[in-house]
């Protein structure tokens, strides 16, 4: 039945988006409030991946339960980052927050090349190898396990932005910056805040990320430019917009993948970057800047 | 056309029988007067870092077996960064610092950028590894290449493949290509499509899938596979990749007769190994291997285990071995020149004719474009997730198993 | 040029004219490893302008340059190995291909009002969606490469760029000369002038009456056509091209590196900067080796440390600081 075909490369390609879309969701984070351009995003995916890899091989722990210590480790390296070194480049021209971010992921990159070796490392996970049947599918576990923790993690953030006070206040922050400083809310430690949750995110999403690919320090560019085409695609400022960017690139490149040639596919996700550059460049779910 | 007297020559190292002494001693004393300065410049960082470093184990271990055989060698490593650019500028500065004879790189890219400094300086460069057919037909007069071209590769891979079929009684009626859409996957591709069709091989080539070396995982594409359900998987792939690959074989319980590679690396690293437990056994790749019944690939791993105990020689011996043969060219070449001028020392590697070397077959000899197309590809099988040569027969140590066993159930 | 001529202070003249003699004298004093990174030097100086007229002066952030390098690269290197056609012709086709891809990414990015970031993403979008293009393009020998061959009987035809060390050295370093005479020309001319208006305020220029879009357009048609001719170079001096090396995000970062350290929007920006990184890269290669630093990937980390400190210090660049140590005023934007 060649419908279930088609249907199972869907179904992978979402629940392999969601956790993309949790690593956008952090860039969402930093680059729609604190307005800091994070080339070395995908760096910082590829260390956490390293974490739990590492924590994996040497404690024996899944991944699925060290990606909370993971991630609120993040969170402070995020906010001590921005606090100290991201913070004065906030508001400079985007080309010397690029030079800073290129300069922080070569050494991330290299200093993981030193510290681990070229190799890709694989957390060799007991049920890496299984897959539910489900009629004429097959849904491979580490999938579906991470897809629904990223998920998890998306619902948190949401209602941590949604209903608490420091969540209220960085989305005001992102919409009307002086009115923010005006009403009298420490704009500075509200960044560091949101940097810090946007690593977080980015945390969670590496821990989740290596039960699905393996640990290799050359990961990270590829990582950083999927998470910004993620981001365009779905909506800036938009954490639906993260995730659902995250789906629908994950679908349409196992799509094109399959139908064309798969060493196209990416060919698929630029030229609908490109489409959404030029056509809505807020993005399917951003709001109107 | 000389043997190199091995025997000979230990037991003057042993200081044993005066006889042999006397006999080997003009010899030993008119060529070990000197060492030639050799640079080898390989990718030990950036993306091919992992083959890179592979290759710079064994260049760390040459020098002493070289010397075991009576070749002095003296030499200076350095990582090119798998950038064309660093790799031009480092080879200048190594000439320029002394170096006889450039062995690299492993990156066609860089290797070409190498052998125009190599042919302005008027300095031999031996090619370990690289298959790029255009690497000796470019011209270069400096340049020799100790490694077969892509479309040698797939020529004796095939014809292994049908041995291999014999050998099985295994009757495969269609097979799938997959193949990496980079450099060396590409030339593997067009070496198929045009020795494919005259190979005589039994089977039909349903299809050749390309993917992209930088995806994230290859699910599409063993699904792609899986609706066509062929017999055998001709995969060109590389380490990281030939993981995800099986792993979603697993997954999707698509269970061929056979993962045959016609000639690529990845399906013995020991990632793959780490990484798959005992689902990495039974692929086969038909690719040059380490003799493990000769006496110099044996003295070579007898000095890798010591200096490497992380790593394992059964893994490694391709790219040590081959990084190993070029310096031993480069070596044999200046000990019969008696010079390290540049013209009358590539004329001598030109007409190298090294018998006694590491990796299977006839012995090392050079056809007028540098290349030596003498280089046969045996058929090697994980078994126990260890490499085992399997054909020909001559140097196999195990039986070829064909079908491999099922996923589900493996120890 | 005579007015540009005119128009520097004595000191300044002095100091350009040391550094041309000095260079151009260079192959008599230094070895053939120096020369080989000068040739980078001068490569990157170049491209590294050809970029900065888009940024510096016209505020247009591309991150996708390397699109121009391989298509200037590949034409002409095609075009001589189909056709014969040598460099000197194989150029003006290069220009003219480049010249139309950048035509279309500014017309993308400037007629639907894509801007800073996203114009950036655009440009990588842009270069990308080409390099996977050319590895599945059997014409231009896909992934597998393109070649020129080593013909040495053919090494003394200098116009097609067959020959030695030197003759690229002296090609590079009339490149670089040329790319700094052209900034300069532009940077006061009254486009130039319009450039800067629009990188300012692109809305307070428009309602001056410059017409931004044109404005932004030209830059992007010089800069590419100009990156380009860096490109043709690029493939006579290599002799081979492969799609993930030519036009990958790498070498498109490795290029903009140069004119941002050095300074932007300047004349001098992208020299300095370029003199500044390419010796760094290879004196640190030189410095990890001597320590005996047997870690490949060191090399890199200091770089990008180095990338940090510099960015952190002098964040308008080096030039601009060296320019008043120096006690030279640049007649600036």
């Amino acid at each position: 039945m060649i419908w279930s075909i088609y249907l199972g490369v869907v179904v992978q390609g979402v629940l392999t988006g969601l956790v993309y879309g949790l690593m956008a969701l952090g860039l969402s984070v930093i680059f729609g409030v604190v307005r800091v351009v994070n080339f070395a995003h995908g760096e910082f995916a590829v260390v956490a991946m390293y974490a739990a890899f590492l924590l994996f091989h040497t404690l024996g722990l899944d991944p699925l339960v060290t990606m909370l210590p993971i991630a609120a480790t993040f969170f402070l390296v995020g906010f001590l980052l921005q606090a100290t070194l991201i913070n004065s480049f906030v508001g400079r021209s985007e080309h010397e927050q690029f030079i800073l971010l290129v300069g922080i992921a070569i050494v991330i990159l290299n200093g993981l090349l030193m510290l681990f070796g070229p190799d890709a490392r694989p957390a060799n996970l007991p049920y890496a190898f299984d897959s539910y049947a489900v009629g004429p599918l097959f849904i491979d576990k580490v999938r579906i396990y991470s897809a629904v923790a990223a998920l998890a993690i998306a619902a948190t953030l949401f209602c941590f932005f949604r209903y608490t006070a420091t969540g209220t206040a960085i989305r005001a922050c992102a919409d009307n910056l002086t009115g923010a400083a005006v009403v009298g809310l420490n704009v500075k430690r509200l960044y560091a805040i949101t940097f810090g949750v946007g690593l977080a995110c980015v945390g969670a999403a590496g821990a989740l990320m290596v039960t699905i690919a393996d640990a290799a320090p050359t990961l990270g560019p590829a990582y950083t430019l999927l998470a910004f085409i993620i981001v365009i695609v779905g909506g800036l400022g938009s954490m639906a917009g993260a995730l659902v960017g995250g789906v629908l690139i994950g679908v349409s490149e196992a799509l094109a993948g399959f139908i064309i040639q798969p060493s196209m596919k990416s060919m698929f996700s630029f030229a609908l970057l490109i489409a959404v550059l030029v056509l809505r460049p807020r993005g399917l779910l951003g709001r109107r800047a | 056309m000389r043997r190199s007297p091995t025997p000979n020559r230990r037991h003057v190292l042993a200081g044993a029988a005066a006889a042999a002494t006397v006999v080997a001693a003009p010899a030993v004393v008119r060529a070990q007067a000197k060492a030639i300065k050799l640079a080898v410049l390989l990718p030990r960082s950036g993306y091919l870092a992992p083959a890179g470093q592979s290759c710079h184990r064994g260049a760390l271990i040459a020098p002493k077996v070289l010397a075991d055989f009576g070749y002095q060698v003296d030499l200076v490593h350095v990582d090119i960064e798998s950038n064309p650019d660093v790799a031009r500028t480092q080879c200048e500065r190594v000439i320029n610092d002394g170096a006889q004879g450039v062995i690299g790189a492993f990156d066609s890219a860089s290797t070409l950028a190498m052998a125009q400094v190599c042919e302005q300086r008027q300095v031999p460069l031996v090619v370990n590894i690289g298959a790029a057919p255009q690497l000796t037909e470019q011209g270069y007069k400096f340049l020799v290449r100790n490694f077969p071209t892509g479309g040698q590769l797939v020529t004796n891979g095939l014809k292994l493949i049908k041995d291999l079929i014999g050998a099985t009684h295994i009757d495969p009626k269609t097979a799938v290509f997959l193949h990496a859409n980079d450099t060396f996957g590409t030339s593997q591709r067009q070496a198929m499509d045009k020795i494919f069709p005259n190979a005589g091989l039994p089977f039909r080539l349903l299809e050749s899938i390309a993917y992209d070396p930088k995806a994230q995982d290859l699910s599409v594409e063993v699904t792609k596979i899986r609706a066509l359900n062929p017999n055998l998987l001709l995969v060109v792939t590389r380490a990281a990749d030939a993981i995800k690959l099986v792993r979603d074989m697993v997954r999707q319980h698509f269970e061929p007769m056979g993962i045959i590679s016609p000639g690529s690396p990845g399906l013995y690293d020991e990632e793959f190994y780490q990484a798959l437990g005992p689902l990495a056994d039974y692929p086969i790749y038909n690719i040059p291997w380490a003799n493990p019944k000769g006496h110099m690939s044996q003295a070579l791993e007898a000095a890798f285990k010591p200096a490497n105990p992380k790593f394992r020689f059964a893994v490694e011996c391709f790219n040590v071995g081959f990084t190993f043969e070029a310096l031993l060219i480069a070596a044999d070449g200046f000990k019969r020149a008696g010079t390290t001028h540049g013209p009358e020392l590539m004329q001598a590697i030109r007409a190298t004719n090294i018998a006694d070397h590491v990796m299977i077959g006839p012995p090392i000899t050079f056809d007028a474009k540098g290349q030596n197309v003498g280089i046969p590809s045996a058929a090697v099988q994980n078994r126990g997730r260890t490499p085992t040569v399997v054909l020909p027969a001559a140097v196999a140590t195990m039986t070829p198993v064909l079908p491999m066993p099922g996923w589900q159930g493996r120890t | 040029m005579i007015e540009l001529w005119r128009g520097l202070e004595p000191r300044a003249r002095g100091l350009i004219a040391m550094l041309l003699v000095a260079l151009a004298a260079a192959p008599l004093a230094v070895d053939r490893y120096l020369i080989s990174v000068l040739t980078l030097v001068l490569y990157f100086a170049y491209v590294g302008q050809a970029w900065n007229l888009m940024m510096g002066y016209a505020g247009q952030l591309s991150l996708g340059h390397a699109l121009y390098v391989g298509l200037g690269a590949y034409v002409a290197a095609l075009l001589w190995v189909h056709f014969g056609i040598g460099p000197w012709l194989g150029v003006f086709a290069a220009v003219l291909l480049a010249m139309v891809f950048g035509a279309v990414v500014g017309w993308l990015g400037f007629r639907f009002g894509v801007e800073g970031v996203y114009f950036a993403l655009l440009t990588i979008a842009a270069a990308e969606f080409t390099r996977i293009a050319f590895d599945n393009i059997g014409f231009t020998g896909g992934s597998g490469g393109l070649f020129l061959p080593y013909q040495q009987e053919r090494l003394g035809e200098w116009w097609n760029l067959r020959g030695g060390q030197l003759l690229f050295y002296y090609v590079a370093l009339a490149l670089a000369a040329a790319g700094v005479v052209v900034a300069a020309k532009l940077s006061r001319s009254r486009l130039g002038y319009q450039w800067l208006a629009v990188r300012e305020d692109e809305i307070a220029a428009r309602s001056l009456g410059i017409n931004a879009f044109r404005a932004k357009m030209t830059a992007v048609l010089v800069s590419s056509g100009m990156t380009a001719v860096g490109g043709v170079f690029y493939a006579f001096y290599y002799n081979n091209l492969f799609p993930a090396q030519v036009f990958d995000i790498e070498r498109s970062i490795e290029l903009i590196l140069g004119p941002i350290v050095g300074g932007l929007g300047t004349v001098f920006g992208p020299v300095v900067g370029a003199f500044i990184l390419t010796p760094l890269g290879e004196g640190l290669i030189a410095l990890t080796s001597r320590l005996g630093i047997d870690a490949p990937g060191a090399k890199a980390v200091f770089y990008g440390l180095t990338l940090i400190a510099i960015i952190c210090a002098r964040p308008n660049g080096v030039w601009p600081w060296l320019a008043r140590v120096l006690g030279l005023k640049e007649r600036s934007p």
